[in-house]
């Protein structure tokens, strides 16, 4: 019978192969979908994953869609690497999403680069600040981050109906919940004519060059790689490890809220209760398929966006409810958590040896 | 292509006329899109709309797209641009969240008609429209004022924005226009759709002793709830009485299908524009469902009269004196409120015993 | 306040914490055997759907119950196959299992969205039920209520009266010295997830079939994470358990009476609903103040993958 036998050492190339394999998996996933579900598979995929990018208005779109995913992922595949599970980086999205929001309405009606660079500056401390709570009571009182990170979610979402219902309401808004609609000084300028693409691609960017170099050329990132691979080893080393849990936990903050930011200075032009879009739990996988490489970010971000994307031309040609994106993006997962196996064990065919 | 050319010597003689009539017309095999924010389900908010899709389909022959549970977060903006793109003449979108993305949207589109619920911004070929629910909002509280035995009224609404105060103080006012100890109690669920919570709100009122209750959200757990006591509710949006026959007494509906055949028909014959519509009861945009047999035949007559009232402009819910919560006249006896002031609502009328948080 | 009132408030408070109690304490005992698992809202998402799904076509709540409580479990299983026999991390797995669980209920539950069912009646138990205020609180109710108490006492003497509980509670503890006496800890293991997943299944259909009784997408809206919160606020006792979900659905229902009553109070609404996830975080800190509570309490392997070495 098929069993498996641990490897002498882990398989570099199972680790490189096995996210592919995870895709590949997926996609007959979606193949038996397509089929239970009655559809075409050919016409399903190619209305999911070819639609979506036909022109350049979707290329832009797609990009839009994963600037936030990088964004978040990269912070939290910081905190990751250490073993800091900073589950609730779209609590911290939302409140940098505020946070930058206040600084644009406190500046109504002036004009000045400053503006855009405080409310970068506002939405990554809006973020951080979140975060440090969950930080906080996990240094001081060993409380669970997960769940602590995790509750605080929708105490953002409810925060922030409260804040669009009362202090940041848009006065000439008839009492909606929403605020005024941004300045252009206010605004991320657009990357490409006609699309939606701004230059907070370009931060998403220099995001994953940043967290490149600090995971394999900094003494810190090499740290937080201990100890999360061997947390006995770090402590005998002496790296402390709430310096480390802060870190974690701050990272993903920052960056969550730089992602909420370029939400409500990007295509939203405003803050409204549907700043939040999911876009922090779905980092999450985004990291986890990317095995918390920056690369591997990049390039997850785009096939999450791209499932989103096709999810809603699913919706829109084949009548099939929008939820088919979680479905895929689950199975995707499962998948490739499934094939890690790989890495550190081979399958055999035959009885156990000894 | 006859029927093109029939339509483009049409457009020819109403072009003229109209500055910013849609100038291509409608061919044949043009379609309208409708975008929803919910399922469209068996009864609710998108499921009215969506029965004013099917009443347009039969009545104009047009083919219509639509598509559900569309967040009104920035994803909006390229669910409608892609509507616009595929070719859909008319996009009716039916939530207040699309409003700034479908006016983005509709400056690219300068040929295709747009067509928004529930907001306050048009644009050159962007028009507005909406419904007094208010107007069936009082009618129920005048039921619920002669029906309730303790007095106590319970209302589970959403967000405290005007269109939903507007029904709360029309329901209260209703109510103590013939029963003056009426009190109403209010709970917020913070959600347009959530019905674990709705629910919970529902027997809460209950058990501070509300026995005619209703709700400003989107699901049947406060009708269903209703029943399951013994109590009395109304349905909003929809005729809910399915989910629970003895309880139902009437809802508070509201219906589109007449005008987007107008709307659609308008685009057709090339003299559409954009307009701002809030429609009531004269308009067929708001009624009640059919009566429970539980309500005296005498209330009966009285709501049917009402409802001609309303029809013919003579009886307006928020004609004075119209008093808040803390004793202030906000309309004096003769006046009614305007449209103006309908829109800014943010207080409770008295009778309402709960406190609205101060912003 | 008079005493209909304080019965009411009693039924709603036992009511909103029973599906945590069923939840909480199936993964009780699979974090006893050394298992974590974070997937219990999206195993909660998909019993709440199977069951609204089977009841709905059957007209039978029961079937719905046991739809449920075998959606919950085909989710553990897919979680233990990949934790136990493919050793993948732990909290990684449960997080995508909750991701997916949500994700692929509404998928599923689309069809049933608006659909409606009957509603289950309580179940009243003569004469206990007629003692004043306490009475038609306790013994007029759901029969998941029972069910729930029941589970409750049977949890109770499995881990501490019985010979297979302690076997259990070994394997959490060292799951090698379980081994070298020669209990399959694999297979505990396998088990107590399993049970975990079905007790997930249990709790979900009760959100769907006699509490709404609806299904809409997001339902569940964190009562799986409170669930997982409460296991670690109880220091994985029993009846710890029992007591932190009464007391979340309390202030779960307290702040609708608040709102209700007409108060004079100025607190946003959006404030009183934060109330029970500040609640939970609160009760967290608390619990792991004390870090010894938490480390002499906590199932030494948990969350550790273990592999026997042939």
């Amino acid at each position: 019978m098929l069993r498996l036998e641990p490897r002498a050492e882990s398989s570099e190339v199972m680790s490189y192969l096995s996210p592919l394999l995870a895709v590949v998996l997926m996609l007959i996933g979606g193949l038996i979908l397509f089929t239970v579900l009655g559809k075409n598979p050919l016409e399903g995929f190619r209305i999911f994953f070819i639609n979506p990018v036909s022109d350049l208005y979707g290329v832009g779109e797609l990009l839009l869609k994963a600037t936030p995913l990088m964004l978040v992922a990269i912070g939290l595949a910081i905190g990751f690497r250490a073993n800091v599970w900073n589950i609730g980086a779209e609590g911290q999205y939302i409140m940098g999403g505020v946070a930058a929001s206040a600084v644009a309405l406190y500046f109504y009606e002036s004009e000045g680069f400053h503006i855009l660079i405080l409310m970068v500056v506002a939405g990554c401390i809006g973020g951080m600040l979140w975060a440090s709570i969950p930080a906080y009571l996990k240094t001081r009182f060993n409380t669970n981050e997960i769940l602590v990170s995790l509750m605080l979610v929708y105490v953002a979402q409810l925060a922030v109906s409260w804040l669009v219902h009362g202090p940041m309401m848009d006065p000439d808004g008839f009492n909606f919940p929403q605020s005024r609609m941004f300045e252009e000084s206010a605004l991320l300028p657009v990357l490409i004519e006609d699309t939606r693409l701004n230059i907070a691609f370009g931060f998403a960017l220099a995001a994953l060059i940043a967290g490149y170099i600090f995971m394999y050329r900094s003494f810190l990132g090499f740290q937080m790689q201990v100890a999360g691979n061997a947390a006995n080893a770090a402590r005998y080393a002496g790296f402390s490890a709430k310096r480390m849990i802060w870190i974690g936990l701050l990272s993903g903050g920052a960056m969550a809220g730089i992602a909420g930011m370029s939400e409500v200075a990007g295509p939203m032009e405003q803050l409204t209760e549907h700043v939040s879009n999911n876009y922090g739990f779905a980092a999450i996988i985004v990291a986890f398929v990317a095995r918390l490489n920056p690369v591997g970010i990049f390039f997850a971000s785009l096939l999450m966006a791209l499932l989103y994307l096709g999810g809603e031309q699913a919706q829109q040609y084949m009548n099939l409810p929008s939820s088919i994106s979680n479905v895929f993006q689950g199975m995707l997962l499962m998948f490739l958590l499934g094939s890690d196996v790989f890495i550190n064990y081979r399958l055999k065919w035959g009885k156990a040896n000894g | 292509m006859a029927l093109k050319n029939k339509l483009l010597k049409q457009l020819a003689v109403a072009g003229l006329a109209v500055v910013t009539s849609i100038s291509s017309g409608f061919a044949a095999e043009d379609t309208v899109g409708f975008v929803y924010v919910s399922p469209i389900g068996d009864a609710g908010w998108t499921y009215q709309h969506d029965l004013g899709r099917l009443q347009l389909e039969k009545e104009t022959g047009v083919k219509t797209n639509y598509v559900e549970n569309v967040a009104e977060g920035s994803d909006a903006e390229r669910v409608i641009r892609e509507m616009a793109k595929r070719g859909d003449k008319v996009i009716f979108a039916t939530s207040f969240g699309y409003m700034n993305y479908m006016l983005k949207v509709s400056k690219k589109f300068p040929k295709t008609a747009f067509v928004h619920a529930t907001g306050y911004k048009m644009g050159k070929n962007m028009g507005i429209y909406n419904a007094r629910f208010y107007e069936g909002r009082y009618l129920t509280g005048v039921i619920a004022g002669e029906m309730t035995k303790s007095n106590v009224l319970g209302y589970v609404a959403a967000f405290p924005i005007p269109e939903v105060l507007q029904g709360i103080n029309a329901f209260i006012k209703g109510a103590r226009s013939v029963n003056p100890k009426a009190e109403l109690r209010v709970i917020w669920v913070n959600s347009w759709y959530d019905p674990g919570k709705e629910r919970q709100a529902a027997m809460t009122l209950m058990s501070q002793n509300a026995d005619v209750i209703t709700q400003h959200t989107d699901s049947t757990a406060v009708v269903q709830a209703a029943e399951e006591q013994g109590k009395y509710a109304f349905g909003y949006h929809s005729d809910m009485s399915k989910y629970g026959p003895k309880a139902h007494l009437t809802a508070a509906t509201h219906h589109w299908g007449d005008y987007y055949v107008k709307t659609v028909n308008d685009v057709k014959a090339g003299n559409w524009k954009p307009e701002s519509i809030w429609g009531g009861y004269k308009d067929g945009m708001v009624s009640l469902a059919p009566l429970n047999p539980a309500i005296p035949a005498e209330l009966q007559a009285r709501i049917r009269d009402m409802e001609k009232h309303l029809t013919s402009g003579v009886l307006h819910p928020f004609s004075g004196p119209v008093v808040d919560q803390d004793g202030k006249v906000r309309v004096a006896a003769g006046a009614t409120m305007s449209d103006k002031d309908l829109n800014g609502m943010n207080y409770y009328l008295e009778g309402v015993v709960s406190k609205l948080p101060k912003q | 306040m008079d005493s209909s009132l304080i019965t009411s408030i009693l039924v709603a408070t036992i009511i909103a914490g029973t599906p945590l109690i069923i939840v909480a304490l199936g993964q009780l005992i699979a974090e006893r055997s050394g298992v974590l698992n974070l997937g219990a809202e999206g195993m909660m998402a998909m019993g709440a759907v199977a069951g609204f799904a089977v009841t709905h076509h059957t007209g039978n709540p029961w079937f719905g119950v046991l739809a449920g409580m075998a959606a919950g479990m085909l989710m553990s299983f897919l979680f233990a196959v990949v934790v136990l026999t493919l050793m993948g991390n732990q909290v990684a797995t449960g997080l995508a299992l909750s991701i997916f669980g949500v994700g692929l209920s509404a998928f599923i539950g689309k069809p049933y969205e608006s659909e409606i069912l009957e509603t289950v009646g309580s179940i009243r138990i003569p004469l206990l039920a007629d003692i004043p205020v306490l009475g038609p609180a306790l013994f007029d109710q759901q029969i998941l209520v029972y069910f729930s108490w029941a589970l409750f006492a049977g949890i109770v003497w499995f881990l501490f009266r019985s010979r297979p509980g302690l076997v259990l509670r070994a394997v959490g503890e060292s799951p090698a010295a379980a081994h070298s006496i020669g209990y399959h800890v694999i297979s505990i293991r396998y088990m107590a997830t399993l049970f975990g997943g079905a007790m997930a299944g249990i709790g979900g259909s009760f959100l769907s079939v006699f509490y709404t009784p609806l299904w809409v997408e997001g339902m569940v809206s964190g009562r799986g994470w409170i669930a997982i919160a409460l296991v670690v606020f109880a220091t994985w006792r029993p009846f710890r358990v029992l007591v932190g979900a009464y007391l979340f659905g309390g202030v779960m229902v307290a702040q609708l009476f608040v709102q209700g009553s007409g108060l004079e109070i100025n607190i946003p609404s959006q404030f009183l609903s934060s109330l029970p996830y500040l609640a939970t975080i609160i009760v967290l800190v608390i619990i792991s103040r004390d870090q010894n509570t938490v480390r002499l309490n906590a199932p030494v392997s948990l969350g550790l993958p273990y592999r026997p070495d042939a």
